[in-house]
């Protein structure tokens, strides 16, 4: 029998997911990983890998597990049966994020089939700094934090997803967010999150956290509806403030531009006036062109409108700009995944804040508009 | 609660044929029926009876027809029912919003009667005065039903009588120079989706509004959507979630104000029946879907009819003709100025009229407000024995009573065992049963909307609730058992599934689709034929 292997890619965390059990809230940072394993914290990484390996036992002679020594899932893949080819050395139990990002990095390298990942939101960071949009990646939920929609809704979800890809079935990738919560402003009873940037995901709305809509060609749909009305109502001689996310990117898609997917891009009578701009940037834009338009859609699961990721527009370039200005796009989908919690606004000037304050008109297709709530307390 | 799941299980199992779709059975030439030949004097005027039919309209080619002997066309049929579940074969509680309830079949005896299926539509107004009294009188029971002052049957589905009602608010509003401005109409995310999409097929803009943490929206999010823009409201109540919102007349207040009419989507009214009325809510009109409130079939998508109701102010404006009784005769009247004219041939689907009078006749004013009563019995007792299975929940106003359905959330069963609402769909089939979960997107996460009408037993509640606590169950113990299902039913899982029902150049609703889509025009196929 010479079949060729499809080969997973399979990267544990073992420090993920430490900190929860033992109430730390988080596990960034060798202290508080010390601390933790301290006060008893055992990690529950390796297990959580092996609930999404078993889903792939049925298919396991048509597999071979890329991973990492030890505990970082050579362990958990031998431990069922798996063929494994073990890549990179680890020093045990001292594990850290370099060696999860050099892990990334070969298997991407390597060309597998999928990158799976056991951990949080700090491991998802770590596969973003390590490959970016440019390889398929899918996070098993390990972790103690899990605000980024790259990870499937349970450890089983995350197999069953990589065992349609080993037999071939057609599975639809989109850009999640990765999203981080700054552990220590958390500890000091600060929720401060911030977008991160991307990955490359698959899509499947029973398996992956926030994606409710009904597939992934109408959540690409959706984005291009609010798209095609945004560009229908743009005035000449307006300046166009686009914020980061993917809605926005396909308001420039349709206008033909290409658009920084994390930055906050200038467009003026449908052509790019200044790309990644910073706050100084835009102020001289504005002091040249009074009549401007903010566009900015929510972060997914967040709803932080103002203040995460797009701290360049200031809260002076919002009052330049005038509350009357500023066009809130999202899909249905994004909003749902708030939960009824309300979008978010934290400029750094509670003036600004106040006056973002009320209900707004979010555009979530072409002629439609949804009320929504917008609050400065989280 | 006592349930044995081995033996709802045990002696179930759906037919499973395998059958072809009709196109792939029988052989070319074979034939089930074989007419006589022309009358060789008609065929010598007529040649061969082309005569009469212009020569542009002749076909050229045959058409592409299954070719088939008339036992196979029965077998076939045959078989596919016994593939398929319905109303008339197990309880039917799990299409809330779509409301499934019993349809006596003595109606479809009346609606089967030569008397009323040998009818043509163009006979003379005096040779049909049986059925328009049957109309005039429904119309006139539906008038006491919603308090509305005129009514029309026209409408061939309820969308297309919110397609109505939106028609005619556009001709309210241009009457009196309005119909420029007022172009945005605000609904609910929990109203039914053809009360967005009916008006935005109209041309109009649409803004939504989401449900605070009552399930409802405020009056703060409604006065923040109201302008000199608002053409109206479309709106359930209660909306998908069985909650009634008990600020709707301060909502049709507040659009009233602003100079927008109201428009109450009564489609299933199975809650409200004798009980409470659109005209006291204060709203301009209403509809409502003969199909789910006075029981006639669902017919898996129509014929079916949507009655338009309205004040005085819109009657105006209804679809011509209407019927009206001048104390000794039944016309139809084609003389409205106003009217926007028709919204589908003809009057209405007649055997829907019969149907729903017969239906209304047999259970009377206070057998309608007892229909009510018992279905919002039945659903909050089946919402009790549902709340005690673990790992669901029905979100919004915990403990609050609910009207006439529920949408529950199976989110704490999935984020503890990994299974999706879709697999306990698929593992409902096992248990002769299946669901709907919601329109998407999924603003309840992991839905199940279950309705249990009037029509059905305790015990049959008690079975049916049985059946969700064992398939929670089986997610915890057997996951296995609950992924791969069904395992008793005519299909397996689909492989590959993703790509074959969410990629729009793949899926096909026929044959003729199958074929385009799949790169076999019709032609080559006719020519293969």
């Amino acid at each position: 029998m010479s079949r060729s292997r499809v080969r997973l890619g399979l990267i544990v965390n073992p420090m993920a997911g430490l900190g929860g059990r033992v109430g730390l809230k988080g596990s960034d940072g060798e202290m508080i990983q010390q601390k933790a394993i301290a006060l008893g914290a055992q990690s529950r990484a390796g297990e959580r890998a092996r609930e999404a390996l078993r889903a792939l036992l049925p298919i396991k002679d048509d597999i071979e597990i890329v991973t990492c020594p030890g505990s970082m899932g050579a362990e958990a893949a031998e431990s069922l049966g798996f063929s494994t080819q073990v890549i990179g050395r680890i020093e045990a139990g001292k594990t850290s994020a370099r060696d999860t990002k050099q892990a990334a990095q070969s298997m991407k390298e390597m060309g597998v089939a999928l990158i799976l990942f056991a951990g949080g939101d700090g491991t998802a960071r770590d596969i973003y700094d390590a490959v970016g949009l440019s390889a398929p990646v899918l996070g098993i939920p390990a972790g103690v934090k899990i605000h980024s929609p790259v990870y499937a809704i349970h450890p089983r979800a995350a197999g069953e997803l990589a065992a349609r890809l080993v037999r071939g079935e057609r599975v639809a990738f989109h850009e999640a967010e990765v999203i981080d919560l700054d552990e220590t402003a958390y500890r000091a009873g600060k929720v401060s999150t911030r977008l991160y940037g991307y990955l490359n995901v698959p899509f499947a709305s029973q398996f992956v956290q926030n994606a409710k809509s009904a597939s992934p060609a109408s959540e690409q749909e959706a984005a291009r509806e609010i798209a095609a009305f945004v560009v229908s109502q743009m005035q000449p001689g307006v300046v166009y403030i686009l914020g980061p996310g993917t809605t926005l990117r396909a308001v420039a898609d349709c206008l033909g531009l290409e658009k920084t997917l994390l930055g906050v891009d200038v467009v003026l009578d449908k052509a790019l006036l200044e790309r990644d701009v910073n706050e100084r940037q835009l102020l001289e834009i504005l002091a040249r062109h009074p009549k401007a338009k903010i566009i900015v859609t929510p972060i997914g699961g967040q709803g932080y409108l103002f203040g995460r990721g797009n701290q360049q527009i200031s809260p002076q370039v919002i009052r330049l700009v005038g509350r009357e200005n500023i066009l809130v796009v999202s899909t249905v989908n994004k909003l749902i995944t708030l939960g009824g919690r309300p979008l978010l606004v934290d400029t750094g000037e509670a003036e600004v804040d106040r006056s973002l304050q009320e209900f707004v008109k979010v555009i979530v297709g072409y002629n439609q508009r949804m009320i929504y709530e917008v609050s400065s307390f989280p | 609660m006592k349930h044995n799941p081995e033996s709802l299980q045990r002696q179930y199992h759906q037919a499973r044929w395998n059958e072809p779709i009709i196109y792939e059975l029988g052989s070319p030439g074979e034939r089930g029926i074989l007419p006589p030949g022309t009358d060789p004097a008609i065929e010598a005027e007529t040649q061969k009876g082309e005569a009469p039919i212009p020569a542009s309209m002749r076909r050229e080619t045959l058409p592409h027809l299954p070719e088939i002997s008339q036992v196979e066309v029965l077998r076939h049929y045959l078989r596919l029912s016994q593939e398929t579940l319905g109303a008339g074969l197990i309880p039917d509680i799990g299409m809330a919003t779509s409301t499934v309830k019993y349809n006596p079949p003595v109606n479809e005896r009346l609606a089967a009667n030569p008397k009323l299926t040998a009818l043509h539509p163009l006979q003379p107004e005096e040779t049909v005065q049986g059925i328009l009294e049957i109309m005039y009188k429904l119309e006139q029971f539906l008038k006491e039903i919603s308090g509305m002052d005129k009514v029309s049957l026209q409408p061939r589905a309820g969308s297309q009588a919110i397609y109505a009602n939106i028609a005619m608010i556009r001709a309210y509003h241009a009457k009196r120079g309005e119909g420029q401005q007022r172009d945005e109409i605000i609904t609910t995310i929990f109203s039914h989706p053809s009360d967005a999409a009916a008006p935005r097929t109209a041309g109009f803009k649409i803004i939504t509004l989401f449900p605070e943490k009552n399930g409802y929206p405020s009056v703060q999010a409604l006065r923040a959507a109201v302008s000199e823009r608002t053409a109206g409201l479309f709106i359930t109540n209660p909306d998908d979630t069985g909650i009634f919102n008990p600020h709707i007349r301060e909502f049709v207040d507040i659009v009233h104000r602003a100079g927008g009419l109201c428009a109450y989507d009564q489609a299933n009214a199975n809650g409200l029946l004798g009980i409470a009325r659109a005209r006291e809510a204060g709203f301009d009109l209403c509809h409502f879907n003969l199909h789910k409130t006075f029981s006639t079939p669902h017919a898996s998508g129509g014929p079916a009819t949507g009655a338009s109701c309205v004040t005085h102010a819109l009657a105006p404006f209804l679809p011509v003709p209407t019927v009206e009784f001048d104390g000794q005769r039944y016309f139809l009247d084609y003389d409205r100025p106003d009217s926007i004219g028709k919204v589908g041939q003809f009057y209405g689907v007649a055997a829907n009229f019969v149907r729903a009078y017969a239906w209304i006749m047999a259970h009377g004013a206070r057998g309608l407000r007892e229909v009510a009563s018992i279905a919002v019995l039945n659903n909050n007792y089946l919402m009790k024995k549902i709340l005690e299975i673990p790992g669901v929940t029905a979100p919004y106003e915990p403990g609050t009573p609910r009207i006439e359905q529920v949408r529950y959330s199976w989110e704490a069963l999935a984020q503890e065992t990994g299974l999706d609402i879709e697999d306990l769909a698929r593992r409902a089939a096992d248990y002769k049963m299946h669901f709907f979960t919601s329109h998407h997107p999924f603003v309840v996460p992991h839905p199940a909307t279950l309705e249990p009408t009037e029509s059905y037993s305790k015990r049959d509640l008690d079975q049916y609730a049985a059946a969700w606590a064992s398939m929670a169950d089986e997610a915890r113990h057997q996951p296995d058992l609950v992924r791969e299902a069904p395992h008793h039913a005519p299909i397996h899982q689909m492989r590959d599934q993703e790509a074959y029902l969410t990629d729009p150049d793949k899926w096909a609703p026929t044959w003729r689709a199958y074929c385009k889509k799949h790169g076999q025009g019709v032609e080559s196929l006719e020519e293969m034929a």
